[in-house]
């Protein structure tokens, strides 16, 4: 009886620790810098639910503009659903190239129904509409939803405002893995340990994380599935274990293992079984990512002096080496559509994010920043998401892939760091 | 208790969103989609190891084997001469109670990549495991491991904390399983 009031006292405190954790933890975004030709775009007030309205047409408007490749024509006092007529002339006259109308109401299960179409006001024709239905409380989910079938109208890219990214926060000496929407709003703590987390990697499918925990006062790699909190621990040989990373079918996970002397590459299933080592050198391998197609793996390693980047095949084989400017190139990241290498590299004593372009291998330094780290490409490849350090303090920044645009994140207390931008909705 | 996790449903995040294109004409119908990433996180505790139980050789300040940290100058990973007769002593401490095991964690400054980082922490463990085990101790008292930049002694950023971070920790556990990892 004693234990028992003890645990639940213990579950109590936890439970009240990460409510706090939690609410103050919010992230908040801010966008500095913009696309040379930004698409003016009205999003009227949607008809309906009044309340629900605001919400769903309140964060169209903000994931358009944060985006910096729109520009929001005013639509004061206009409310229009996905039936009224459009006087296009009237919207051109206004400056705006699209238009997006509504309504909000309410399905027989007494969920939220978002309906919507959007219009080329320039050609006077309809690109399309559709309906989303959420829970009340998941408006904004709508709302991102939309933003991202306006986005894909506009600009023919997918949208990555429906998205979700991973982080750490450290505060009061914890540790939380949180989980927020692309703008940082809705932040959930799958994770809350006194020890440090690092290196979190989205599963392809966009339902459990791998990361490295020090729980256990060393470095273990566990995979965790976020609807149920469930972990498992995929590689926790004697020695570190490290620098988890999926590949594109989600079944297997390149990891770095001491537990042959120095930190080597090697893959695992998911699971952890069939362990199979994938590179032999006499320095340090780390920091393995698989390219988008799955056939070879990018990774950092001292084995020529300094720490360069070099790819090998997704099995193994012979290593080539791909940066050769500077002594110190580190985290490589393949974009998605496996045209370009996010990095961080050293150049003169600071830690900045590049590019490399893979097709004509030139490379292009993003930031002005000096302590970048842990890049994280959308899914749609345009923008890179970088923890970075601002008045001592971490916070987490999002830079377009041509260094244009850039937003930045940051919490109220503590420090942000280990971004990992999800995959797109499924 | 050692360790403490809690999985807690938060009813409120778990979300279902559904779409439809619509039909120029008619209303749009309804589809329920719940894809494997459409919202819900439950939330979980991580603890930590119980402390210490040790003998009083292995913690009294005026031991020698209660000195626990080896450091490493700036890009270096060999246990200096300086660090030679406390390795020795935990070599001979070790050899002496072979039912003792050691846990060694590497540290590096805060400066570069994590990952990396922690892979340069792993050198500088690694470097005492082999005195440890040249001088006697076995191969299965000893693991050496990485905390990286994880776990610095000091929060500041100039070179006199980065020198205090160079580091690797000696943490002791006796046969009955009490100890510090």
């Amino acid at each position: 009886m004693k234990t028992m009031q003890r645990i639940s006292r213990r579950v109590f405190l936890a439970c009240g620790l990460l409510v706090a954790g939690f609410a103050q933890a919010q992230l908040s975004f801010e966008l500095s810098g913009a696309g040379a030709n930004r698409i003016p775009v009205a999003i009227a007030d949607f008809l309906g639910d009044p309340t629900a309205s605001r919400v769903v047409t309140a964060t169209i408007r903000a994931d358009l503009e944060r985006s910096g490749l729109f520009k929001l024509v005013d639509t004061t006092g206009v409310a229009l659903d996905e039936n009224s007529s459009i006087n296009h002339g009237e919207w051109k006259g206004k400056g705006a190239d699209a238009l997006a109308a509504g309504s909000l109401g309410r399905t027989a299960d007494g969920r939220m129904e978002a309906r919507f179409r959007v219009y080329d006001t320039q050609k006077a024709v309809t690109l399309g509409g559709a309906a989303y239905v959420t829970g009340n409380e998941q408006l904004r989910i709508a709302g991102h939803r939309i933003a991202d079938y306006i986005y894909e109208k506009l600009t023919g890219e997918k949208g990555v405002f429906s998205t979700r990214i991973a982080y750490v926060v450290k505060a009061r000496g914890q540790f939380l893995l949180q989980i927020a929407d692309a703008d940082g709003q809705g932040a959930a703590t799958a994770l809350t340990s006194p020890e440090p987390i690092i290196s979190p990697v989205w599963s392809p499918d966009g339902g459990k994380l791998a990361y490295v925990s020090f729980e256990k006062k060393k470095p273990v790699i566990y995979v965790h599935s976020l609807a149920s909190g469930q972990r498992s621990i995929v590689a926790n040989f004697k020695g570190s274990n490290s620098a988890p990373a999926w590949s594109p079918d989600g079944r297997r996970l390149a990891v770095v293992l001491s537990k042959d002397g120095n930190s080597q590459l090697y893959a695992v299933n998911a699971d952890g079984s069939g362990v199979q080592r994938l590179a032999q050198s006499g320095g340090i391998d780390t920091e393995p990512r698989y390219s988008a197609d799955g056939g070879s793996i990018y990774f950092t390693s001292d084995r020529g002096g300094s720490p360069q980047i070099y790819r090998i095949g997704a099995t193994g084989g012979d290593a080539q080496r791909v940066t050769f400017e500077g002594s110190y190139n580190v985290s490589p990241r393949p974009s998605p559509d496996g045209k370009s290498l996010a990095f961080i590299a050293r150049r003169e004593g600071r830690f900045q994010l590049a590019v490399m372009d893979l097709a004509s291998r030139q490379v292009q330094v993003l930031t002005d920043s000096h302590k970048d780290e842990s890049p994280s490409f959308a899914p749609n490849s345009r923008m890179i998401l970088i923890a970075t350090e601002v008045g001592g303090r971490g916070v987490l920044s999002a830079v377009s892939s041509d260094g244009r645009i850039k937003q930045r994140l940051s919490v109220a207390a503590g420090d942000v760091r280990e971004p990992a931008w999800g995959p797109f909705y499924h | 208790m050692k360790k403490l996790i809690i999985p807690a449903i938060l009813s409120a995040l778990i979300i279902g969103c559904s779409s439809t294109p619509i039909d120029e004409n008619a209303g749009a119908s309804v589809e329920t989609r719940n894809g494997a990433n459409s919202g819900g996180v439950a939330q979980v505790t991580a603890g930590g190891a119980d402390a210490s139980g040790l003998p009083r050789e292995l913690t009294d300040p005026k031991s020698k084997l209660s000195m626990r940290s080896i450091f490493f100058d700036l890009d270096k990973y060999e246990v200096k001469d300086e660090y030679k007769d406390l390795v020795a002593s935990h070599a001979k401490y070790l050899v002496a109670h072979r039912d003792f095991k050691v846990l060694l964690q590497g540290n590096t400054d805060e400066r570069g990549s994590r990952e990396y980082n922690l892979s340069l922490g792993q050198k500088r463990s690694d470097a005492v495991k082999r005195s440890l085990t040249l001088l006697g101790a076995r191969e299965d008292q000893v693991e050496s491991v990485s905390l990286g930049e994880e776990k610095p002694r000091n929060a500041g950023h100039d070179e006199s904390a980065w020198s205090e971070n160079r580091r690797a920790d000696i943490l002791y556990k006796a046969a009955d399983g009490r100890g510090e990892f």
